[in-house]
């Protein structure tokens, strides 16, 4: 295995360009474990770590610009107010170690179902960028899980940046485990609304083969917000409405059984979430503090 | 920590500083929790070689053929070993029934089982080598539960079987089966004015210990072998071992490295065999440790159980009877599943008064992982069963479930199911009136911190997943017997050699003994008792090693019983030496010497009186006092493998406990907020020491309740989930409060009136969550550990 030091981020689009194998690793915490377990022999490990920038984020006017390894622990300590959604979900990633060097880029590199940012950021909204030597390209979250732990990336290119469109309302994440604390997720929600536009976006964690937006729930949802003047009137949101919206949502999971959890508990789980999550939100939203902050 | 009872009254060493019954700290603590202590992962030796373990990936097929030609080739490559290169006539190891082979011959019976070792310059070319080695399997199909285990047609785990068990087993898959009946449970239940029956199931659990196997062998210059390695009795290794190496066993000696937990996975040979044969056959010193993959495959764990009850009771809450049956899964090996069949048949009713029994328990061979020791040994899940029984009689008599447990406790005097009397104190009643009266934590504690919810109180805890929507409180009770030490006639003693000098002009104490250290605070309170019985401050553990006699195991809550009584014992015979020597030198010049009753106190000899009569050090010039004496406990005797009568055990444990949990009712999640345990040490060595276990105790016995499985996929035998990642125990956040109450009532028959204490705490936890979370939910919950899946109905 050959381990590739790029000083530069030209150096690791050339890098990546000459060798299309190479696995980019940063903190390393997803990938040195399949690689200790020897689910994987990449020809090329290509090390981030000298790029100093893709630790760095910047807030913009409408979004944060979040470079790909910038650690979790950064995130629940700077961008609580811009990123609450992710923020939340950031506090939820393993361990305090793994906290301090795991990364959203990992995250979307490895493209794993049960990832924690990935209901965040399609809650939220969020485009990847993607660059290459050819150029670079933004990717909308949505459409950047292609399949169980793939991904939308060319062989050729690289993880630069996220940019998260900064909260306009509450946004919440909540995430199944067996244990308190510091555990592989069972299934994960993230919602946010989006008082701006007047819609609620949705994210699912590992309740489907991709990470995915509950579509139907959302399209319900804002029609009944829309219809029933909730917007306006920040009128608590009818148990009704509430409960189709969960049901929708739970409707929207594609689950397997495995040794983490069954199929049908993982549906029953993401409409309970979906259900309180709404309602914490929705709470906020109505609030005269109206913070942005989730709850944790 | 409240301590109440009739404490031993210690008159030798009561003025010496750091003897029994102080809180002193251990030596390994700031090394371990500051991460310098070096564990027997972490030795080296110039000129190593890395030993790497082939393990089976089917549960069950015949061996065709091993090719281990290309790993052989391989740059860097010293050795491949296979059965074929077992260098004598003993090519099995076993506890009791030597039925593990050493590297499978022509067949695997269990998912990882070793089927070949190498020997390379570095760990991963050590395994890459062990990929190129090709094994052919032919599949077999698998045994995985009683009903095949015992089919008609059903294939032998174990054909040919010449062990001592089998002339009494209703079937060659079966290893052992203990029945115990006395009085007639039939004719009680006539009696009964309520039965309750049921059928409970117990997950199989790991041991979960944080260092994984390892140790390293050197080859010694006389053909023998050194062996470092973590382990819980140097001797029973060193009998298994050296017969497969054909070596005597003065030629293996053995030192015990630094271990890293143990809780029964260590009692079986692991490493050991493989690295001395590697070591032996390269001439070069051989390390061998495994990951936490392997490790999950490298040690037996606790039986997972199905367990049928019937229990009555009159209207007025007496106990008419019980029946039960039992059955443990043991795996593909025996390993300690006889004797963990006898814990689990004779401590099946639990602390309580029940005349009128009708037990069976047996262990299964089946193709699933091996399954022997771990703290609290086949009584877990019984209690478990039993406990879950007494409450749905409690509920059917309309009786509070502490005061009905209170009514039917045991006490000292009462029959066991074996016919034996419990001869000490037992006092389940007043432990059970201790967690009862102890303050109940506060309501809502999530709402503490101000207006937002903190999580953390909460079940999900950081996952968010609830504000306190959903959650309902329960309470549940629950205590326990655990026998203390090895039990059915084992002879089972300890050797301790205790040396008394001058060094440095200062009296000091050195104590010499084999026991395991495994984190239970042992070498702390051999010092302990040093100083108490010899009066000095400074005292040597000497590293446990094989160059002294066998100190048993680390295992069944015995070592302070034990190996704590062989120091005593040694230091008392040194003491009346030391004593002799000083009346030969100094008698005439006091006649207190003669008459007068001597103690050792503070480096000096007093009498009782307080009169100093000489220093040590002017009585030891010139001379020192050095002893190696075997200790032994009362003797047993074995169950009747009909009636299952006899004086099987020699001591008790008792604990009791209440769990305080929350219940995420919708999401099917569940905060233990308290464990509050109340037990019964009869003297505590080490109060802070005490206290640890307990807690340890009940966080693994939390563990079983709501989270740790090893999940077995039921058509193929193989295990799902060997890692961390999926095999999760309890972190700092899933660990609640433990109250301890702890009393003292003095066992006669025991040193210093103690009791062993390390494993009764892991007994009544679990039933205590699992009483809470029924509580809570009104669900009838007989499997454990509890999943989401089973609070929901999904």
């Amino acid at each position: 295995m050959d381990f590739l030091r790029p000083a530069s981020w030209e150096e690791a689009l050339a890098a990546k360009a000459e060798h299309p194998t190479a696995v980019p690793i940063a903190g390393g915490t997803d990938v040195m474990v399949e690689i200790n377990f020897d689910h994987r022999r990449p020809e090329y490990l290509l090390d981030l770590n000298r790029i100093g920038e893709l630790r760095e984020w910047e807030v913009g006017e409408e979004t944060v610009q979040l470079g790909a390894s910038v650690p979790y622990t950064q995130i629940m300590d700077h961008l609580r107010a811009e990123l609450p959604g992710l923020a939340l979900a950031a506090h939820t990633v393993g361990s305090p170690q793994i906290r301090n060097r795991g990364s959203v880029g990992g995250n979307l590199g490895a493209a794993s179902p049960a990832g924690d940012s990935h209901p965040a950021l399609l809650s939220a909204g969020a485009e990847v960028e993607a660059e290459s030597v050819r150029g670079t390209r933004l990717i909308p979250v949505e459409e950047f899980y292609t399949g169980v732990k793939r991904n939308a990336l060319e062989p050729d290119e690289l993880i630069k940046r996220v940019h998260i469109k900064k909260a306009d309302g509450p946004q919440q994440f909540s995430k199944v485990g067996t244990r308190n604390a510091m555990v592989i997720a069972v299934c994960a929600f993230g919602i946010a609304l989006h008082p701006e536009t007047r819609t609620v976006k949705t994210g699912i964690g590992s309740a489907a083969p991709t990470p995915l937006r509950a579509r139907a729930a959302e399209d319900f949802l804002n029609a009944a917000l829309e219809e029933g003047g909730f917007w306006e009137s920040g009128k608590i949101i009818t148990p009704s409405i509430a409960k189709q919206f969960a049901e929708l949502a739970s409707g929207a999971c594609n689950p397997i059984d495995d040794v983490r959890g069954t199929a049908k508990y993982r549906r029953h789980a993401v409409g309970i979430m979906a259900r309180r999550t709404l309602g914490w939100t929705w709470e906020q939203y109505r609030g005269n503090g109206r913070t942005l902050e989730g709850a944790a | 920590m409240g301590v109440t009872g009739t404490p031993t009254s210690i008159k030798q060493g009561s003025k010496t500083k750091g003897g029994i019954g102080e809180s002193t700290l251990r030596p390994d603590g700031t090394l371990k929790v500051t991460g310098e202590f070096a564990y027997s992962s972490d030795m080296w030796h110039e000129d190593m070689l890395w030993g790497y373990t082939l393990r089976s990936t089917t549960a069950h097929a015949e061996i065709r053929s091993i090719d281990t030609s290309e790993a052989l080739a391989m740059p860097g490559v010293y050795a491949v070993l296979t059965y074929d290169d077992l260098p004598t006539e003993v090519k099995n190891y076993g506890l009791e029934i030597q039925d593990t082979p050493v590297l499978a011959h022509g067949k695997v019976r269990h998912h990882g089982e070793p089927v070949a070792i190498v020997a390379a310059d570095h760990p991963e070319t050590a395994r890459r080598a062990a990929a190129k080695i090709k094994v052919d399997y032919a599949e077999l199909p698998v045994i995985t539960d009683e009903a095949s285990a015992t089919a008609p047609d059903a294939l032998l785990i174990h054909e040919g079987r010449d062990d001592h068990h089998i002339g009494h087993v209703p079937h060659p898959n079966i290893v052992h089966r203990q029945p115990i009946v006395r009085g007639n449970a039939d004719e009680a239940a006539k009696r009964a004015d309520v039965i309750v029956s049921g059928e409970y199931v117990f997950g199989m659990q790991d041991q979960a210990f944080l260092g994984p196997e390892s140790g390293m062998a050197v080859p010694g210059e006389d053909g023998g072998v050194d062996l470092y390695v973590a382990t819980q009795w140097l001797h029973s290794d060193l009998k298994q071992i050296a017969p497969v190496l054909g070596l005597p066993e003065e030629k293996v000696r053995m030192t015990l490295s630094g271990v890293g937990g143990a809780f029964g996975g260590r009692e079986d040979i692991s490493m050991q065999i493989h690295a001395c044969l590697l070591a032996l056959r390269t001439g070069k010193p051989v390390k061998i440790v495994y990951n936490r993959f392997e490790s999950f495959f490298g040690h037996v764990h606790r039986h997972p159980a199905k367990l049928w009850y019937e229990h009555g009771a009159t209207k007025d809450g007496k106990l008419t009877h019980m029946k039960c049956r039992i059955v443990l899964d043991g795996g593909a090996y025996a390993s300690a599943s006889p004797a963990v069949v006898g814990n689990a048949s004779s401590l099946s009713a639990g602390p309580y008064v029940i005349e009128d029994v009708d037990i069976e328990a047996i262990a299964l061979y089946t193709n699933n992982p091996p399954c022997g020791a771990m703290r609290g040994f086949g009584a877990v899940q019984a209690c478990f069963a039993y406990e879950a029984q007494m409450d749905k009689l409690a509920a059917k008599l309309d009786m509070d479930p502490v005061e009905f447990r209170r009514l039917n406790a045991m006490e000292q005097g009462t029959l066991l199911p074996t016919g034996q009397p419990c001869d000490s104190p037992a006092p389940v009643a007043e432990l059970l009136r201790r967690v009862k009266a102890m303050p109940l934590p506060p309501e809502q504690q999530w709402l503490a911190a101000g207006e937002q919810a903190d999580v953390r109180a909460l079940p999900g805890g950081l996952s968010n997943t609830t504000h306190g929507e959903g959650v309902v409180r329960g309470v549940g009770y629950a205590v326990g017997i655990k026998n203390v030490g090895f039990s059915e006639g084992f002879d089972d003693y300890s050797t301790a050699r205790v040396r008394m000098e001058v060094i440095n002009g200062e009296p000091v104490a050195t104590v010499h003994t084999a026991m395991a250290e495994v984190g239970q605070g042992g070498v702390t309170v051999h010092a302990q008792i040093a100083r108490t019985e010899l009066g000095v401050t400074q005292v040597t553990i000497n590293p446990a090693d094989t160059q002294v006699g066998s100190a048993g195991s680390t295992s069944a809550s015995r070592q302070t019983y034990v190996t704590g009584g062989a120091v005593k014992n040694t230091c008392e015979n040194v003491r009346e030496k030391v004593l002799e020597i000083g009346r030969a030198k100094f008698g005439s010049y006091h006649p207190a010497w003669a008459t007068a009753e001597l103690l050792l106190e503070g480096g000096k000899v007093v009498t009782d009186g307080g009169e100093v009569l000489a220093d040590l050090v002017d009585v030891l010039e010139g001379e020192s006092v050095d002893l190696e004496l075997e200790w032994r406990h009362r003797p047993t005797e074995a169950f009747d493998l009909r009636t299952g009568q006899g004086n099987g055990h020699v001591q008790y444990s008792f604990a009791a406990h209440r769990a305080v949990v929350e219940v995420d009712t919708e999401l099917g999640l569940v905060k233990v907020i308290e464990l509050a345990c109340a037990q019964d040490v009869g003297k505590a060595l080490n109060p802070l020491s005490v206290v640890g276990q307990i807690q340890g105790g009940t966080t693994q016995g939390l563990g079983v309740a709501v989270m740790e499985e090893i999940i077995v996929d039921p058509k193929t035998a193989k295990v799902r989930n060997p890692s961390f990642t999926d095999y999760l125990i309890p972190t700092i956040l899933d660990t609640p409060t433990i109250p301890v109450d702890v009393l003292e009532l003095a066992d006669e028959h025991a040193p210093y009136g103690l009791r062993g204490i390390g494993e009764a705490p892991t007994l009544s936890s679990t039933p205590a969550v699992l009483a809470a979370i029924r509580n809570a939910t009104g669900l009838e919950l007989n499997r454990t550990p509890v999943r989401p899946e089973h609070l929901t109905g999904t």
